[in-house]
């Protein structure tokens, strides 16, 4: 065989259409007789509804209806949250469509108005009266939680939305006996996604037949049809939700928003097909934000550095509603991580979810493992520095060593594969560690800050066994299915469940088929995103499309080539024993020159003229692939900072990873992966905060004044790898979507600190703004 | 009320009536079907509406249609010519210089632009040349590189 296609850098089937501007969005649909919503929505935080006066505002020219709150009722059920974890007394409150009576974060939908078009429809907006009674607001999870804070919801008393609580080993004996300890808090700042395409929905209902074909920017349209149809009453084999091109997402396109089911409604109302599109502005306080945690955490240890204990408390803000997979994002994404990369015996997460006054909270890439690595890691380096120890010395006492194939954790998690020790001796190579810590004490004695981050990391992905899904409380299965065609000409199709926005899978899963069975990549393509025409799929999220999708798309592959051979037996008049595969040909072994190509078997296959006694017609299969366990990835980052003490600023001088996801099917994508995630947590690091005002303004809420990285704060990246097989997968390959993101944070963070070590500053909350950190220097005196 | 303007998108002139208030982008996008043309942010932070006028490059969704009158614009659809992707097209897609494809518009737009100032940039001056565009998939790095290769496949 010549070089394997699995394992090449080729290029994206996907661009040829994006680099010209033909792909279609949801915002680029355009149906006959279509006419546009926009929506009204609170400008309080909290905030009782007294009146609403649309009357001006449907006179408008253009003017198609105007819906409030009162006609959903009875069409429209609340939207459901689909992850109420178990034993956490969830508090599943009503999130309506549009909201009734009272308001309770900036952003809640108060009307919709249908217009002829997008400008009519915004100028009857600024028509529309709403008395309101505002309500006090409260924003900080933690101060919501205290007696007398403003309640939002009746059956929801101190806010608590859930109280979650996991635990391995004794960790309060871990900790009366600890020869040393370090605690910090920590505050993981609301973050805003920012996906560049705005979230957009397009509608359109067929009464005759009682059909809803909707239109969505979604990670997953086959839960989008599946809440829908809850929400709309409209039964699940009569929706069709398509996902078309969709312009990122980062875990804020999973949630099923009120606003899709808004379009809807109205689209049914009207019998016309109805276009929303977000603006940015609404982008920033309707679209689901990420992270939101105050956190008290502790790491207890001996006195040569060997952790023994970690525990938390942590305030995590829902927002106003528990958006789709809120709860789980905190908990069982979060608190089950707190092990990481290190044999850490006694563990306990203390986990409470509070309604807020805020824009509700979902996941946001890496969603609980970016804030479970930073609190490990944070507690590292100051137990480090507690110890006079250097931190890459410490992780290296705490590591579990190389294994293969499952290890335990004491929370109770099976790790499929690692080698952390291998991913931290390439890192530290790579960088010449020494060579930089010689570095950085010249450039001390020089007056020079200079600073060195290193984190070691794995993570939870690739999302699940979906007997584990059932027993957190996740709304639905984590299975993924795959059906391979083979037509006569021998081109192929496939269609997978996941739906990819911008992952680049047209491409990977070509190159899966290409790799099992022989065919030219260019001759795969890959169907997506339509729940009409493609099988039953949980979505694209939590690093799981190529580990749980790929691996039914490869099993699918693996029977079409089983009877493939046994079709090649028939025509070679052989034995099925004595068939050999090898790139794409079938032969009698000991004779390749006689051999039946893939090709041949497909027409025979389709055709049907001569096959096997018995063998139905046809080169197709479907595989339902659960796998038996999450993928763990995992490696080592390191950043190297300077801090300039006279301005506060901070210039991010390298960055190097060494990431292990297992074999990679197309290195040049796992590394854009990487790329993009560790500028995404550098984000959060640096610049990235959603900031409220008292009473729940959010006054970040643009483009301007919410800061998102830009190409000349980073260096080039210096990315390697290490590849260990997952055990649990057929491809053996691991997550890669969310690592960049998972170490990228608080290895920035660490480096800064360490940087600013010689001025006294210990402690800093993200951003690490300039003026954060100059006051910071300047308040050590 | 609307007023007659006269445009030519890609080399083919277009006159149409559009209301002053009509933004360049959506005349584009909803009067001439021209929809690779992305709406980001509205309030020009982002740079996914970027086109060219004229030459220079504008923020297609803060700049109004009228201000477009007698003006030669170049979109997206507009780069390949006969077939032939734009050198920069392809750098963007050897170098792996996208990902979702919603910034990818915009962004080559401002790289062939700077390009055309810069035909030899140094990798810091693409950074600070692209200043003006947001991607939140690639972390520019795969951005920079295509418009180096560009750089390099032009004779910069």
């Amino acid at each position: 065989m010549t070089t394997r296609i699995f394992g090449s850098g080729i290029r994206r089937r996907e661009d040829p259409r994006l680099i010209t501007g033909q792909a279609t969005y949801t915002n680029d649909i355009k149906l006959n007789g279509m006419v546009h919503a926009a929506i009204l929505r609170s400008p309080h935080a909290h905030a009782r509804i007294d009146g609403i006066n649309t009357d001006a505002a449907r006179r408008a020219p253009g003017v198609v209806a105007v819906y409030t709150g009162a006609d959903t009722d009875g069409v429209l059920n609340p939207i459901p949250c689909a992850w109420v974890i178990p034993d956490s007394d969830v508090k599943a409150v009503a999130y309506n469509a549009i909201a009734r009576d009272v308001v309770r974060y900036v952003g809640d939908a108060v009307a919709v108005v249908v217009a002829e078009n997008r400008y009519q429809a915004e100028d009857a907006l600024e028509l529309i009266t709403v008395d309101y009674s505002p309500l006090p607001a409260v924003v900080n999870p933690e101060a919501a939680m205290q007696d007398g804070a403003p309640q939002l919801h009746d059956d929801a008393p101190n806010n608590q939305a859930f109280h979650w609580v996991a635990a391995g080993g004794d960790t309060d004996a871990a900790f009366q006996a600890a020869e040393v300890t370090v605690s910090d808090t920590i505050i993981q700042q609301k973050l805003i996604p920012n996906a560049m395409e705005p979230r957009s929905a397009v509608a359109s209902y067929q009464p005759a037949m009682g059909e809803l074909t909707l239109w969505n920017t979604t990670q997953n349209p086959h839960i989008a049809r599946f809440v829908t149809c809850l929400v709309t009453g409209i039964p699940e084999h009569k929706i069709r939700v398509i996902a078309p091109e969709v312009g990122g997402g980062f875990g804020s396109k999973i949630a099923v928003y009120p606003w899709e089911m808004v379009v809807a409604f109205c689209a049914m109302q009207l019998g016309r097909p109805v276009k929303w599109t977000e603006t940015r502005t609404e982008n920033f306080v309707a679209t689901t934000h990420g992270r939101d945690h105050i956190e008290y955490v502790e790491m207890a240890a001996n006195r040569d550095g060997k952790i023994t204990g970690v525990r938390s408390l942590v305030y995590a803000g829902m927002g106003a509603y528990l958006s789709t997979a809120g709860p789980g994002i905190p908990t069982i994404l979060h608190g089950l991580m707190y092990s990481g990369p290190y044999d850490i015996p006694n563990i306990k997460a203390d986990i409470h979810g509070v309604f807020t006054n805020t824009t509700p909270v979902e996941a946001y890439r890496g969603a609980g493992r970016p804030e479970a690595t930073f609190l490990l890691e944070r507690l590292v380096d100051m137990l480090a520095q507690q110890l006079d120890l250097d931190p890459v010395e410490v992780r290296r006492r705490n590591l579990i060593p190389k294994f293969d194939n499952g290890h335990d954790t004491a929370i109770g998690l099976t790790y499929d594969s690692g080698d952390y020790p291998g991913t931290l001796d390439a890192a530290l190579s790579q960088v010449d560690y020494a060579g930089l810590r010689a570095e950085q004490r010249h450039e001390r004695e020089h007056g020079r800050y200079m600073g060195i981050g290193v984190t070691c990391y794995c993570e939870i992905c690739g999302l699940g066994p979906s007997q584990v899904a059932g027993a957190v409380g996740f709304g639905g299965g984590l299975w993924e299915s795959a059906t391979v065609r083979f037509y006569a000409t021998g081109k192929v199709n496939v269609f997978i469940g996941t739906s990819p926005h911008g992952q680049g899978e047209e491409t990977t899963f070509a190159q899966i088929v290409a790799d099992e069975i022989g065919v030219p990549a260019e001759d795969v393509e890959v169907i997506h995103g339509d729940t009409d025409n493609t099988p039953m799929g949980w979505g694209t999220y939590g690093s799981r499309t190529t580990v749980v999708g790929g691996g039914a798309l490869a099993l699918s592959v693996r029977k079409i080539r089983d009877k493939a051979r046994a079709i090649a037996a028939h025509l070679l008049e052989a034995a099925e024993a004595d068939i050999e595969y090898d790139d794409g040909k079938f032969f009698v072994r000991g004779s390749p020159d006689q051999a039946k190509t893939i090709q041949d078997i497909a027409l025979m296959a389709n055709v049907a003229w001569n096959m096997p006694e018995g063998m139905e017609p046809g080169l197709e299969a479907t595989t339902y692939y659960d796998p038996p366990n999450f993928s763990y990835p995992f490696g080592t980052h390191v950043a190297v900072v300077t801090v300039d003490p006279d301005n506060g600023h901070i210039d991010l001088a390298r960055y190097a990873a060494v990431d292990d996801c297992g074999p990679q099917i197309n290195p040049m994508i796992v590394e854009g992966q990487i790329h993009g995630g560790v500028v995404q947590g550098a984000g959060q690091a640096l610049w990235e905060g959603a900031v409220y005002d008292d009473n729940g303004q959010l006054l970040t809420g643009s483009m301007l004044d919410y800061a998102l990285p830009r190409a000349h704060q980073f260096p080039n990246m210096e990315l390697s790898s290490t590849v260990t097989p997952s055990p649990h997968n057929p491809l053996g390959v691991k997550g890669i979507g969310e690592t960049g993101t998972i170490a990228s944070t608080v290895t920035i963070y660490n480096a800064v600190l360490d940087a600013l070590r010689p001025l006294g500053v210990t402690k800093l909350d993200m951003p690490l703004t300039p003026e954060r950190v100059w006051r910071a220097i300047h308040q050590q005196g | 009320m609307k007023v007659p303007i006269k445009v030519t998108v890609n080399q083919k002139v277009y006159e149409v009536e559009t209301e002053p208030r009509t933004l360049l982008v959506d005349l584009l996008r909803e009067d001439l079907g021209l929809t690779g043309t992305k709406i980001g942010c509205d309030t020009s932070q982002c740079g996914a509406c970027v086109v060219r006028m004229n030459g220079a490059t504008v923020k297609s969704c803060t700049c109004l249609a009228v201000q477009a009158d007698g003006a030669e614009i170049t979109t997206v659809e507009g780069l390949a010519q006969n077939g032939q992707l734009h050198p920069v097209q392809e750098a963007f897609w050897n170098s792996h210089g996208l990902q979702c494809g919603f910034c990818t518009a915009g962004m080559m737009m401002s790289v062939i632009e700077l390009l055309e100032r810069n035909p030899d940039p140094t990798p810091q001056q693409v950074r600070d040349g692209l200043e003006g565009n947001i991607c939140r998939c690639t972390g520019y790095q795969n951005i920079v590189k295509a418009a180096l290769a560009a750089a390099e496949a032009t004779g910069g």
